[in-house]
């Protein structure tokens, strides 16, 4: 079957993302925008995607839990693990190599967990938007040995992408796919960057805001939403 | 000025890549966007940065720099110092921070008359 996902949407939890991402307001508009599947991916912590996945479960959208980790290189990685176990973790790891700079919520937002009726269960101290101290293979090793799912993201982008800070993709990098902005398409991006033909590529909306949820999204090809053929729809994007 | 002789000067200290300590300075850079750097370095400038990853070898090989200097004193990751003794183009070190020290290496490139 063919499912349509946006694999990358900011929540409250976000400093960036607006206070509308509510877990109940993030589905609601996933259904309205005809999306069967979407990723929570907040910068740094996985604290807000199990709470979106639960609610989604009930209203027929499936969730792949996961985070927006920005590496050492100060590259934006999307990344999912399967179940909540080897997300904990995983948020284990980020909390381990996040540095200790507080957030100030006046300068850079707020960065709560929200419940499905908008409660707020917990306020992250630690600024989200800093890098972890850790390099981008290391990240990459630890997401594929707690086997999850690793796609560097927005690699089109000027700031925060692979390329603007390695130039150009590692060619021992592992990864799933290769993440465009909506400010692209996979073929002009191609044009530009002939040595990445061939790659799968996935679109997705980096929605801070409720409008932008689905803005862009990409169509997988898999029998059913189970993690390991959502990975192997994923591969399968590369085109020869 | 060779890589060797910055070095001396400011105390530079040489993590590998020594085989490259010959290499003419004509020029230096300073930045951490490695697509930056791919873009705007010139041949011969020696490259100022506290990126660490293998990327950089590669850009400086690509772009024929001299030698890099990494800040704060980082060191080189494994792989990157491997590709730097291949390429024989040294990585050096200092404790400074990037300010200070591409102050340093522009007034020994441009020195007062």
């Amino acid at each position: 079957m063919n499912i349509r996902a946006d694999l990358h949407l900011h929540t409250v939890l976000s400093p960036c993302g607006d206070l509308d991402m509510s877990p109940r307001k993030i589905i609601r508009t996933a259904r309205e925008r005809g999306l069967e599947l979407i990723g929570i991916t907040d910068h740094n912590s996985t604290r807000q995607a199990a709470i979106i996945r639960n609610l989604g479960r009930e209203q027929g959208i499936h969730v792949l839990t996961g985070a927006e980790v920005t590496t050492q290189e100060e590259i934006h990685c999307v990344v999912f693990l399967p179940d909540d176990c080897l997300l904990r973790e995983f948020q284990a790891y980020l909390d381990a190599h996040l540095p200790d700079i507080p957030n100030d919520p006046d300068k850079f937002g707020y960065q709560v967990v929200a419940d499905p009726d908008d409660n707020i269960l917990y306020e992250e101290p630690r600024l989200l938007l800093s890098a972890l101290n850790q390099p981008i293979e290391k990240i990459e090793r630890k997401v594929h040995e707690l086997q999850g799912i690793f796609i560097p993201a927005h690699i089109d982008k000027p700031r925060f992408s692979i390329l603007s800070q390695l130039g150009f993709i590692p060619p021992d990098l592992p990864f799933d796919a290769l993440e465009l902005s909506p400010h692209t398409s996979p073929k002009q991006f191609l044009k530009a960057n002939k040595y990445l033909n061939g790659k799968p590529f996935i679109q997705s909306s980096d929605a801070h805001y409720l409008e932008d949820i689905g803005k862009v999204s990409t169509l997988l090809q898999a029998p059913d939403f189970a993690f390991e053929h959502l990975r192997t729809a994923l591969h399968n994007l590369a085109r020869p | 000025m060779t890589v060797k002789e910055l070095s001396e000067k400011l105390n530079l200290s040489i993590c590998c890549g020594a085989a490259g300590l010959d290499r003419e300075i004509r020029g230096g850079y300073t930045s951490d966007l490695l697509s930056d750097v791919m873009g705007n370095a010139q041949e011969g400038a020696v490259w100022v940065t506290l990126q660490t990853h293998k990327n950089i070898m590669a850009i400086a090989s690509l772009k024929e720099l001299a030698a890099i200097v990494l800040v704060k004193g980082l060191q080189p990751e494994e792989d990157t110092a491997a590709e730097s003794e291949n390429e024989e183009i040294p990585i050096l070190s200092t404790t400074l921070e990037t300010f200070d020290i591409t102050g340093q290496i522009y007034q020994l490139l441009h020195p007062l008359p």
